[in-house]
């Protein structure tokens, strides 16, 4: 990364962050650190602002308060060119993959590689069947979007979004629309590249089954009340929260509380 | 519940049939056979006299001979509930089928968006007021979008601009080669018009053969790339605003940009750069298919001879009137394929949004195209073109 002075250990570090749609706030008072090397989990009930978060995160919304800081460096206190540039560092996987859909799926592995990189042709070839065998595409490379399946596309997603050796990775609802089995091969594949590659992982999810095997820290976003209620590792949350509402979110509402549904589906 | 053997009078009159009053105030409703959606036999405020009637302080239920119900009964019975609640009735719903009884329970514990969060229709005042803080904000957007635009093209112009030439080659074939058809039927067809209507009129004087300059004129200094204009707005216009906009709902316009490519480059620049070469061409071409028309009019049935048109055509129509043709069409493209990418990118994330953007992506090019030739036309004339 470009910057300097950075905390060692903090990958991102929100500060008192509030999110907002023109006059209406989604959430407030977040604050909350993602240590290198975590696997971090967003989550709360449906609509309550955890894409928005997201958006926050990946730099595609400006907050309305607060500060998003990744190593030290406050993203939106840099000029826009820098912060275009800055993104690099991020790889996103988007709920439905947002494959470009005019190119072939070798095209759309190679583009950020084309951008960033000086590699040759054959290099960059090379690397993009290496992206796309990891994540069981091999072979795949001149088909376009509209010819595989959703769960290929969404693996066809993340090979992108790894594309360059992202520090960290943005996952928003990883297993949405996918079986069991592939979601938890793409659960695998998660750890694995935290454990080889030292990615660090920010996951958008409510999958309790993910939420428990691969988590190792997490913020709980709150729909009532609008900020976050808790965050930690989700398994002590489980077991030790005070809070009702996470404790009843956690174990798939078998837990007491009342729950009223409210918030803004985005 | 007691009261249930009170019920014993046979098909007496209908209403009779469904409900019977009880001691001490208390009406029974009787739900036998069908009560599904759309054959409730009673209605709510058939249960409202029969309650006020009696001055009844209960309302029980006897559904021994229901044989079967669905959501229709409850939608029924919630409103007969909130009915005994606004009369002080009590509702007793301790015979109704046990299924139902859960879903009742289940419909009034999720409340749902409170009621004083819910929407009231403005006042007109209100609505006024929206309507030009609106406008303003389109307007703003469309600067803004410009200002962009032009940004994105000082970049292209310095060689700093990133796009796909392959992009730029597909457009440029999907809004240029591709138009010629309709092009030329439509070019062909607005030159044998004008050719009709200008004869009708010329020939009271025996000037036939003048038909051939008034074609020749308006076709190549305004109509030709007037149609082009108006037929790529509603074919190239629409189609990039729905792209663009299919783009925005799938977040494939979020990927380029968490990549650090400006989609202003990415997408916008080629298709602007294509149109703006493309328009002029296809305005050579429907000139010379325009021109093709009023030949075919004047040879057929004017009796013109070909070579006195040509001619005619020739010494009437000045070579500025196609510069100030090709210009128009070059304004065109600008605009057509401006309006198309900002309705493209302003577009919202569902598929009516992607329709909506389609529909305003044409009525903006084309208003913008009437505009720029009004404009055009009175400059033209100012400085004597």
């Amino acid at each position: 990364m470009t910057d300097s002075g950075r905390n060692a250990s903090a990958a991102i570090e929100v500060n008192n962050l509030t999110m907002a749609y023109g006059d209406q706030v989604i959430q407030r008072d977040l604050t909350f650190t993602v240590q290198r090397g975590d696997i971090f989990i967003i989550m709360g009930v449906s609509g309550c602002g955890k894409s928005t978060l997201l958006r926050h995160l990946i730099g595609l919304q400006r907050p309305a308060a607060g500060t998003v800081r990744f190593g030290g460096t406050d993203f939106w206190d840099l000029p826009s060119d820098d912060r275009q540039h800055f993104m690099r560092h991020f790889g996103v996987l988007y709920q439905s993959g947002a494959l470009w859909s005019s190119m072939t799926l070798a095209e759309n592995i190679a583009l950020p590689l084309e951008e960033y990189t000086r590699l040759p042709r054959a290099e960059i070839a090379e690397l993009v069947s290496f992206k796309l065998a990891l994540v069981g595409l091999a072979g795949f490379e001149d088909y376009y979007p509209r010819e595989i399946s959703g769960g290929m596309k969404k693996r066809a997603g993340l090979a992108r979004a790894m594309a360059l050796d992202p520090d960290i990775l943005f996952f928003d609802e990883p297993s949405a629309g996918l079986d069991p089995i592939s979601s938890r091969q793409l659960d695998e594949l998660i750890l694995e590249l935290r454990d080889s590659l030292g990615t660090t992982l920010v996951v958008v999810t409510h999958e309790l089954a993910s939420i428990f095997t691969i988590g190792s820290n997490s913020v709980f976003l709150d729909a009532e009340t609008r900020t976050m209620i808790a965050t930690g590792d989700p398994k002590k949350l489980r077991d030790e929260s005070d809070d009702p509402r996470v404790r009843r979110f956690l174990s798939r509402g078998e837990n007491g509380y009342t729950e009223t549904e409210g918030g803004m589906t985005r | 519940m007691s009261g249930i053997e009170m019920h014993q009078q046979d098909e007496l009159a209908e209403v009779e049939d469904y409900f019977s009053r009880l001691e001490d105030g208390t009406i029974a409703l009787r739900l036998y056979g069908d009560w599904s959606a759309g054959c409730i036999p009673v209605s709510p405020r058939k249960v409202e006299e029969q309650l006020t009637a009696a001055q009844a302080s209960r309302l029980v239920f006897d559904t021994t001979q229901l044989r079967s119900w669905d959501s229709g009964l409850l939608t029924f019975l919630l409103k007969i509930k909130s009915l005994c609640a606004r009369l002080e009735v009590a509702f007793y719903e301790d015979n109704l089928p046990p299924g139902a009884r859960r879903l009742l329970a289940m419909a009034a514990d999720r409340p749902g968006r409170s009621q004083e969060v819910g929407r009231k229709p403005p006042a007109l005042l209100e609505r006024v007021a929206d309507r030009a803080i609106s406008a303003g904000r389109m307007v703003m957007d469309m600067l803004a979008f410009l200002g962009e635009a032009t940004v994105a093209f000082g970049r292209l112009l310095r060689g700093r601009a990133r796009f796909r030439g392959v992009d730029l080659w597909e457009i440029m074939r999907e809004c240029g080669a591709s138009a010629l058809p309709i092009v030329s039927l439509i070019s062909l067809l607005v030159g044998m018009i004008f050719a009709f209507v200008g004869a009708v009129q010329l020939s009271m004087f025996g000037a036939e053969i003048y038909v051939a300059s008034l074609v020749g004129i308006s076709i190549v200094r305004v109509m030709g790339a007037i149609m082009t204009g108006i037929i790529m707005a509603g074919r190239t216009g629409a189609s990039f605003a729905a792209r663009i906009g299919t783009m925005q709902v799938n977040e494939e316009i979020d990927a380029l940009s968490t990549l650090g490519i400006s989609p202003m480059e990415f997408l916008v620049l080629p298709r602007i750069i294509a149109l703006t070469l493309m328009m002029p061409l296809l305005c050579l071409y429907a000139d010379l298919m325009g021109i093709l028309g009023g030949l075919l009019v004047g040879v057929t049935m004017l009796d013109l001879n070909v070579m006195e048109y040509l001619e005619m055509t020739k010494n009437t129509v000045r070579l500025k009137d196609f510069w100030v043709g090709l210009f128009h069409s070059g304004v065109f493209g600008v605009l057509v394929a401006l309006s198309g990418c900002l309705r493209g990118v302003q577009c919202g994330r569902s598929a009516s949004a992607v329709g909506d953007a389609a529909t305003s992506a044409v009525v903006t090019s084309i208003v913008n195209i009437i505009v720029a030739t009004a404009v055009i036309t009175v400059i033209c004339n100012i400085l004597g073109i």
